[in-house]
């Protein structure tokens, strides 16, 4: 499809002056927006407010200070993707714990912790496992197979959260004016398109498209929101056919659930979401950090000059926190929202837009 | 956090495939799309195979948005 074609349906179809608040719920899509220039193609009264699907971004300071507080024992390994390595709790990042001398090393596939438990017999490997739907089946899949190759000395600390709750918790605050959502593709890629998503249109007579990352299939998943909104028939679309299914990935989802079971889990910014967390099930909690090391922390002092967790429920723009391009930078970032190379204050500051 | 490379599957060994990205080769593991073959192509994410692309779905959508454009073209 031609992006001309597009772009003149979506002002044709949005010719009302009433604004509409789209959430792309998704920080690649987040990312993608940005880079594309999708806002300078959009009619001004269609405004994109960047939700809270940047795993990194929503991980509670709590949890940080654990993350920390689990780098710095004696005789263990952490590993982590790169995403999370710079974010700093409450005092330091794994970043500056390694700096210090702690092992803490960056993975890029879940299965290369095996290789590194296996070559350190005499450590504890913790792995720290943050993501949405689409990363869980990983997780799932180490613990399976760490379970059975009998290794001893791997531990997972699992942030794993998931993202229809965190839609359900968004919905029912009242502060919070969105029209329809832009699900994330490759989350639906593992839980599918529809039934996860239902409750959206069902209940709350919203629209939402699971979407692909291109920018023609973002602007096609704002043309099908649009349409529903015009004919006031809000249901749940699946733009992104090309891998994502009405069922999704059943292997992953059998995997999850056999590994896995809900918590509830603390985001930044929404606070405890009921149910919206997966921890190590019974069977497998032989492998759950909380089982091997006490913890017991204060709770955490967030910045409160840090407006990230306002950010990602779209009750405030990146340029309305003071810190904003001055005292935090991706340089010298103070929030996990501009750390986090997906994070909507490093979208802003990166590609600019804050005027659009 | 969640991004997604698609991929060619060239040889499949066990759980194990070589999968071909743009010229460049990589083992990704196909645990979670046991059903996957050689010659699909798959989306991956760190490292594990979670869904096949799947082309003709991509223009069964394409048909939607056309229809939905020409629509839109009436409207005055």
């Amino acid at each position: 499809m031609k992006l001309k074609n597009i772009v003149e349906s979506i002002e044709k179809i949005s010719d009302s002056q009433k604004q509409i608040n789209i959430m792309e719920v998704c920080g690649t899509h987040t990312m993608a927006i940005h880079r594309l220039g999708i806002k300078s193609l959009l009619p001004k009264n269609i405004n994109l407010i960047s939700g809270p699907g940047c795993p990194v971004c929503v991980t509670s300071v709590n949890d940080l200070n654990k993350i920390i507080f689990l780098a710095k024992q004696k005789n263990v390994i952490t590993l982590t993707y790169g995403d999370l390595f710079r974010v700093p709790g409450e005092k330091e990042s794994l970043e500056r714990v390694r700096s210090e001398g702690h092992d803490v090393r960056i993975i890029y596939s879940v299965l290369d912790s095996i290789k590194v438990a296996n070559d350190n017999p005499e450590k504890k490997i913790i792995f720290i496992a943050v993501g949405f739907e689409t990363t869980a089946p990983t997780t799932a899949a180490l613990v399976e197979e760490v379970y059975q190759k009998k290794v001893k000395n791997l531990l997972v600390l699992s942030l794993h959260k998931t993202v229809p709750e965190a839609l359900l918790a968004l919905l029912k605050n009242p502060k919070i004016m969105i029209d329809g959502f832009i699900l994330p593709g490759h989350v639906s890629t593992v839980i599918g398109s529809l039934k996860p998503y239902k409750f959206i249109s069902d209940e709350y007579n919203k629209p939402a498209v699971v979407s692909g990352f291109e920018a023609e299939e973002i602007l096609e998943s704002i043309l099908l929101l649009l349409k529903m909104f015009k004919e006031k028939k809000p249901s749940i679309i699946n733009q992104y056919k090309k891998v994502v299914t009405s069922k999704g990935n059943i292997e992953a989802q059998r995997i999850m659930n056999k590994i896995f079971e809900r918590t509830n889990a603390e985001w930044r910014g929404l606070g405890i979401i009921r149910k919206s967390g997966l921890k190590l099930n019974k069977k497998y909690v032989q492998f759950s950090v909380d089982n091997f090391f006490k913890i017991s922390l204060p709770k955490a002092k967030e910045n409160l000059a840090c407006k990230c967790g306002e950010i990602i429920q779209g009750l405030k723009q990146p340029k309305d926190c003071l810190l904003f391009s001055k005292n935090c930078t991706p340089e010298k970032p103070i929030g996990p929202c501009m750390v986090s190379s997906e994070g909507t204050c490093a979208a802003f500051y990166k590609y600019g837009g804050y005027d659009v | 956090m969640c991004l997604g490379t698609i991929g060619k599957i060239k040889k499949i060994k066990y759980s194990e495939a070589i999968v071909d990205f743009s010229g460049n080769s990589r083992s990704v593991s196909l645990r979670l799309l046991p059903q996957a073959k050689v010659g699909n192509y798959i989306l991956v994410h760190a490292g594990f195979a979670i869904a096949i692309a799947d082309e003709a779905q991509a223009k069964e959508n394409d048909k939607l948005i056309a229809e939905i454009i020409d629509e839109v073209k009436k409207y005055s």
